[in-house]
């Protein structure tokens, strides 16, 4: 091949924008504080991305099936206090699934409500948010939860343990996203997933079952929020009422980041992996260069704001858009 | 010889891999009507779109009068006098007409508010000159389409028109709108504007302009008075061959019933509708928009319950619940709006193709990848469809292509009953001719085949039966030998009285 045109050149911008914007965080930051690359920061950063990494994977399901899920945060929070409770009155064995089936009931609520009613998941999960809410706070009593003996149960390795030297909620993380990266990419389900989100009215008369498809992303969103409430729980075993606030929108934030589209049809599981560990080097970046925490908060927003930006500039070609 | 008001000199315009218009050259004088013809994807809308300054060309110029032009923008080319009419519609639906003529240039008073006294007597004056049968106060939502494309071209007339392009302006009109349009287009001629007018319609083409321009493949086929050519010629030019435009009168061996209708209704939408399809033969259903045609069609694929009636499939009743349980009986329907609901534009050529059996197409629990590859080169090898693979977007072929492979994709479902509604809306005349020759392909293979379409001249040339709707009930059903063009007209009006027997 010859030399790159100025076309081609934009093509690999567009397809790959994502990639090289993250390639230059990583310059920027270890150029401003070379602690930044150490084997030790990386696999912190992996550690602690890994609960916002999980529930990302099943918001990238809903996202690419043309829905919203905004309720994972307070379903989190949820998820955790729910397991922490019942481990010291059933123990972890039985803790564990309890809490899954409860979860995954929520999950059919809101995949039934927006699959089979058709009502607007924007609406829906916004309820969701703070419903679930009540719902912990009524369940818990308003109390924070804590579970009696820390040192004596083996509930902890979800969270605290490792193996081969990898952190488990690491090895959960990247297990979970070879899955579901696999069942969204190579299956038939996933196909399914990214034509209804793509064109529901298409999918329809194709002969593909919308409203069973969408269900299946929430059933899976909520899966995925359960796992990050394991891994929460088994990391502090005990928690507040509030631990996912505000994780809903840091969960879309690193699925848009990675580029899939509100709209639906596009993205993928890889991109939305990509998406949580740009978030998670902005954060622990801008903490290594110095800045105060709470200024964290605008400076992501700020960043994720202009990726999104630079992403749809290199699609359509051009900074601003024209009015005609 | 006076000068032309728009002059396009040797225009060239590339994309990666791809020459768009190589050399292309056309002249609008005033008063004049001049046709702009090719199929989907010849280089017409580039062209425009390089006329409008949507696109820079590469090579070549442009003069508007005697001037030669650089056109930045669509603002730069109205302001030089050229005006785009656009086949989809740029309206706000919630402001008046007159505010959508001046959006952007409201007539002003002191501390900037609006003259609206001002602005709705500009308005009027402008909708006098179209005749039009609403004022500038009247919400544009509460138009019809047609109404709609009238407010478009008032909007043209605020400025000086040198020239003014209709792109496909008659796609969704009915035929008394489009005698008001072509008043108002006569109107812009004796003012001596240049109309130059995009349109696959053959029978508009002839009525309405004085010369045409053919491009193929991105290149210039040359200038024809109208008057001095025929159809045949044009598009003769066009397809590089020539068309058989002829009545269907081939019939094949008709195998068993393969469908079989009784007495169904749903609701208000159709009535008392009975028909059967043959195992070898197309039935056409002729009629107007609205007369249930669809309706019938969205039953039989589970898309609607119907109140009443009876579904047979060869030769058992059946209830059929959804379209997934339309497909597990054999029946495929390729739906009237490809782009709504026969495709996911976002998704490529192969993944499109195979998406009603997805499903089935599985080696352990992953989609067979190869298995897909191969129906998609099966079909795209016997549909002739044009892409450079399997990896392209849906949403980047033309629209001939994109029909192929919704037709294709419900091909290799290899359905009993092949249902296709308005199979070449929008498409060029040469899609169009191999589309009708594969329906009839089909049939010869055994398929039974309803075909819904408001083109007589389409349900004529493919259909071995026409049946003639009319507000939800059947009115006649036609055999092709006894069929004529009046009686056909009459039935779909409501004229021919109900079907004997």
């Amino acid at each position: 091949m010859a030399t790159l045109t100025k076309q081609q050149i934009g093509t690999v911008l567009a397809k790959q924008g994502i990639l090289i914007a993250f390639a230059v965080f990583m310059v920027a930051f270890t150029l401003a504080n070379s602690k930044f690359i150490s084997v030790d920061n990386l696999f912190s950063v992996v550690r602690s991305s890994a609960i916002l990494g999980v529930m990302a994977l099943g918001v990238t399901f809903v996202v690419i099936s043309g829905n919203l899920d905004l309720s994972v945060g307070s379903m989190m929070s949820f998820s955790t206090i729910v397991v922490l409770d019942l481990h010291d009155q059933i123990g972890p064995a039985l803790a564990i699934p309890a809490m899954f089936a409860m979860t995954l009931s929520l999950g059919a609520f809101i995949g039934f409500l927006v699959g089979y009613l058709r009502l607007n998941s924007l609406i829906v999960t916004l309820g969701m948010l703070s419903a679930i809410h009540g719902l912990t706070l009524t369940y818990s009593g308003g109390q924070n939860m804590d579970i009696a003996d820390k040192e004596g149960t083996w509930f902890s390795v979800f969270g605290q343990g490792s193996a081969l030297g990898i952190p488990v909620p690491i090895l959960i993380f990247v297990a979970l996203a070879a899955l579901l990266g696999v069942v969204l990419a190579k299956t038939p389900f996933g196909r399914k997933v990214y034509a209804v989100g793509g064109n529901g009215t298409a999918a329809t008369f194709s002969g593909i079952r919308r409203a069973r498809t969408v269900f299946a992303c929430y059933i899976i969103s909520a899966f995925c929020v359960a796992t990050a409430g394991l891994i929460q729980a088994s990391r502090s075993l005990g928690s507040q009422n509030t631990v996912g606030q505000g994780l809903e929108l840091e969960v879309l934030a690193a699925v848009i980041l990675g580029g899939a589209s509100l709209l639906g049809g596009s993205g993928t599981i890889f991109k939305t992996v990509i998406g949580v560990l740009i978030l998670g080097f902005i954060q622990n970046g801008l903490l290594l260069i110095g800045l105060q925490f709470y200024v964290q908060f605008v400076v992501t927003w700020v960043i994720i704001i202009l990726a999104v930006w630079l992403d749809i500039a290199a699609k359509r070609g051009k900074l601003l858009s024209s009015i005609a | 010889m006076t000068d032309p008001v728009l002059h396009l000199d040797d225009i060239v315009k590339t994309f990666p891999g791809v020459r768009a218009l190589d050399g292309v050259s056309f002249s609008v004088m005033p008063g004049e009507v001049h046709a702009l013809m090719g199929e989907n994807g010849a280089g017409k809308s580039t062209l425009m779109k390089v006329l409008g300054g949507i696109y820079q060309p590469d090579g070549g110029s442009i003069h508007v009068g005697k001037e030669q032009v650089t056109m930045s923008g669509p603002l730069e080319a109205k302001a030089k006098g050229i005006v785009f009419i656009h086949q989809e519609l740029s309206l706000a639906e919630e402001l008046s007409v007159a505010e959508n003529i001046y959006l952007g240039e409201l007539p002003r008073k002191s501390f900037g508010r609006v003259d609206w006294r001002k602005l709705s007597d500009q308005t009027n004056t402008i909708l006098q000159k179209l005749n039009v049968g609403f004022d500038a106060t009247t919400r544009v939502g509460d138009l019809s389409i047609a109404n709609q494309q009238m407010v478009e071209i008032a909007r043209a007339l605020t400025v000086d028109a040198k020239a003014v392009i209709f792109d496909e302006p008659t796609a969704s009109l009915t035929d008394a709108e489009k005698v008001v349009l072509f008043d108002v287009i006569s109107d812009l001629q004796k003012e001596g504007v240049g109309i130059i007018y995009i349109s696959h319609r053959m029978e508009e083409i002839f009525k309405i302009t004085d010369r045409i321009s053919i491009l193929r493949d991105g290149q210039y086929q040359g200038t024809v008075n109208t008057a001095e050519t025929n159809e045949e010629a044009v598009t003769q030019m066009m397809i590089g061959r020539k068309l058989d435009l002829s009545r269907n009168e081939t019939h094949h061996e008709l195998g068993d019933v393969a469908l079989e209708v009784r007495g169904l209704s749903c609701g208000k939408l159709y009535q008392d509708i009975s028909f059967e399809v043959r195992r070898g033969e197309v039935v056409g259903f002729y009629g107007l928009v609205g007369a249930g045609r669809t309706e019938i069609a969205e039953t039989l694929f589970g898309l609607r319950d119907p109140s009443a009636g009876q579904i047979l499939l060869d030769g058992e009743e059946v209830r059929i619940t959804s379209p997934n349980d339309a497909i597990a009986r054999g029946i495929s329907l390729v739906p009237e709006d490809r782009k709504g609901q026969g495709l996911v534009l976002g998704m490529n050529c192969r993944d499109n193709m195979t998406l009603p059996q997805v499903q089935d197409l599985t080696s352990g629990p992953f989609v067979a990848e190869g298995a897909e590859v191969a129906i998609f080169d099966q079909y795209r090898d016997r549909l002739d469809i044009r892409t450079p693979g399997w990896k392209q977007l849906v949403g980047n072929l033309s629209g001939g292509n994109q029909q192929k492979i919704v037709i294709g994709k419900w091909l290799s479902m290899h359905p009993n009953v092949l249902i296709v509604d308005e199979p070449t809306r929008g498409i060029d005349v040469g899609s169009k001719s191999e589309i009708h020759k594969l329906l009839r392909e089909l049939a010869a293979q055994g398929y039974a085949v309803m075909v819904i379409s408001s083109e007589m001249p389409e349900v004529l040339h493919v259909a071995d039966r026409i049946v003639a709707m009319y507000s939800g009930r059947i009115m006649r059903t036609f055999t092709s030998d006894e069929v004529t063009e009046d009686s056909l007209i009459q039935a779909i009006s409501g004229l021919g009285g109900h079907e004997a027997a």
